[in-house]
């Protein structure tokens, strides 16, 4: 029989004026540390924390049906950053900084440090780590897994969590700062899931990014829990995405967005004059393909990112 | 001349502009540079664009090359009390060295990059935020101070801190130019949403000063520049908050102070009760130091500079 699950206080800070500030962890099963899930960072990942939110309801129930495998232990940290998303701020109520570029974090030093300090210290040591992570730019993608090209990535891994696309992207300048190139760089498999949203909760691509962390579980044999094959991952680096962008700024009426399917030559989006309505441009479709990531703000700029585009 | 560098428009009837007033003056190819505003609630820079500008139209006929004032890079933040980009909630240093099939402001990143290359000198002036105060100092990547060091002696501050590479963000506008071999010196001072007239002076007479150096400016300097202190002969000593409450300081900035002296307190306004007392872990100078009140466990309160002496962080409590 398995130990049931342990909800903890991970990291616990006073305010001056608000209620203490925590982190609470659920844990689950003894044994190996085998998996680390990681949900809302910033205020405005929402639909990442409840996702975790549903992780969590999961795995409560396969515990009880005692279908947590035995030497496995999993820990889940749905939210990390409560103080901002209870006041609709993306970043940390006092000073704006962005946990996710504090990592590995530093116990001495500014307060989001100590705070990823601390995140890092608890996630750190696990077999696999998982990321319910954002886009620091506003738009809606395709669900996917991403990688850092650290030297350390598992690309077979990846293709478990069975989500339509696996990227594998190029670290960039600030990325030595995030979660996941860090966990990589501490011998942990550093998975970034990202299901499309934020700030929002879509019910339907939640659910494929929590199922997709269940069936990963179960192909690690961490759960024992069927689920549909889902998709064979199709693999591909920044290279493989064909990027449009506006040229002209207005207001932005799309006729696609993520996940549709587009011949080369269909039109993909207008943008209008904001006073009149007069189509300005007229958005086609460079090459033939899925849309892996588009613009989903009403207003656009010019010379903006509107899609990425996978070429078949 | 004011050259437009970056116009792209903005949804409505708007354009997004970036801008840099070029003043030249005789035959010499060397150009510097003076950067700022990437912070918009950094606003200590734009006294010094300001009296740059006044001074080189007084007396233009003493320069011999190009100075380009960038006061700016984040106008969309300076015109509305952002820190970051608005609309985008990034630190625009952050995003160095942009990409040129990114996002609008990944690509604005890349153009300004471009715009700087090459350039003999770039001066990027940063105040602090609206936190702390600063010293006027430099910021330099230990990796570039053989370099660097001769000319931010130059510029008139109190205090050269050289940072180790492990400290140094890759994506910082200064950063990315330097590993182009565009000399970048980071100056910090000041405050965040103020502005002070005498550290405005300081830097625009140190620039001066380095033009001269740099035999771009045959007028009349400043006499009494001042020699700054340089981080690597002494240490540099890290004052956090251990506990979350109000601070009510008892030393005020850029003193000198001795081991054990009070700093400031922390207290806690619902219990009337010292939290904390802050005390100097060192004989040292007061560099940088916490002005807004409200602090949580782990914000900065003070760095002090000491002069090879051991820290002792133990005593602090
Ligand atoms: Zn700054």
């Amino acid at each position: 029989m398995n130990g049931s699950m342990k909800q903890e206080i991970l990291f616990k800070m006073k305010s001056p004026y608000r209620d203490d500030f925590k982190i609470q962890g659920f844990r689950f099963g003894e044994g190996e540390k085998s998996v680390a899930i990681v949900g809302a960072m910033r205020g405005d990942e929402i639909q990442q924390q409840f996702t975790c939110s549903q992780v969590v309801k999961n795995l409560i129930e396969l515990e009880k049906e005692g279908l947590i495998l035995p030497g496995h232990e999993i820990l889940v940290i749905p939210s990390a950053n409560h103080f901002s998303m209870n006041i609709n701020k993306r970043f940390w109520a006092m000073d704006n900084t962005d946990i996710n570029r504090m990592f590995p974090g530093y116990d001495k030093g500014e307060t989001t440090q100590r705070i990823a300090a601390a995140l890092f210290e608890e996630v750190c040591g696990f077999k696999y780590g998982i990321q319910l992570a954002s886009f620091y730019l506003p738009g809606e993608f395709i669900p996917h897994v991403r990688m850092m090209d650290t030297g350390f990535q598992n690309v077979k891994l990846a293709k478990k969590f069975g989500l339509p696309y696996v990227l594998i992207r190029k670290p960039r300048p600030y990325d030595t700062a995030v979660l996941n190139y860090n966990w990589q760089i501490f011998d942990t498999q550093a998975f970034s899931i990202y299901s499309g949203d934020t700030n929002t909760i879509n019910k339907e691509s939640a659910k494929v990014a929590w199922l997709s962390i269940l069936r990963f579980l179960n192909s690690m044999k961490i759960i024992k829990k069927n689920i549909h094959d889902g998709f064979n991952s199709f693999v591909l680096s920044d290279v493989d995405l064909e990027t449009v962008k506006s040229n002209q700024a207005g207001i932005l009426y799309s006729m696609n967005s993520a996940r549709d399917e587009v011949k080369k030559g269909d039109l993909l989006a207008k943008i209008l004059d904001p006073f009149t309505g007069i189509v300005r441009s007229e958005i086609y479709s460079p090459v033939e393909g899925t849309i892996f990531f588009s613009h989903n703000h009403p207003l656009i700029h010019q010379n903006t990112v509107m899609y990425r585009i996978v070429k078949f | 001349m004011i050259k437009t560098i970056i116009s792209e428009g903005l949804p409505v009837d708007e354009q997004l502009l970036i801008r840099k007033k070029v003043i030249q003056n005789g035959n010499s190819p060397k150009r510097i540079c003076i950067v700022t505003g990437t912070h918009g609630d950094e606003l200590e820079g734009q006294y010094v664009c300001f009296e740059l500008i006044r001074r080189l139209n007084e007396d233009i006929r003493f320069l011999d090359g190009t100075v380009e004032v960038y006061p700016a890079l984040n106008p969309l933040g300076v015109d509305s009390v952002t820190r970051g980009i608005p609309t985008f909630d990034l630190d625009m240093n952050r995003i160095f060295p942009g990409d040129p099939n990114g996002h609008l402001i990944e690509h604005t990143a890349f153009e300004i990059i471009q715009d700087l290359r090459g350039a003999d000198m770039v001066i990027d002036i940063h105040a602090s935020n609206i936190f702390l105060r600063e010293m006027p100092q430099a910021r330099i990547n230990v990796q570039m101070s053989k370099k660097l060091i001769p000319y931010a002696n130059l510029l008139n501050i109190d205090f050269i801190w050289i940072h180790d590479a492990a400290t140094v963000l890759k994506s910082t506008l200064a950063h990315s130019l330097n590993v182009i071999k565009t000399p970048t010196i980071v100056v910090e001072m000041g405050i965040g949403m103020r502005m002070s007239r005498d550290y405005g002076n300081r830097l625009v007479d140190g620039i001066f000063n380095m033009m001269k150096k740099k035999k771009m400016w045959t007028g009349t300097i400043s006499k009494d520049i001042c020699k700054p202190i340089l981080s690597t002969t002494g240490e540099v000593c890290y004052m956090n908050a251990d506990a979350s409450g109000i601070i009510i300081p008892s030393v005020s900035h850029s003193v000198d102070v001795k081991k054990g002296d009070l700093l400031c307190q922390i207290v806690d306004p619902f219990e009337g009760l010292v939290l904390q007392n802050v005390l100097s872990p060192v004989d040292g100078v007061v560099f940088t130091l916490r002005t807004y009140p409200v602090v949580y466990e782990g914000s900065l309160i003070a760095r002090i500079f000491s002069k090879n002496t051991q820290i002792d962080n133990g005593e602090n409590q």
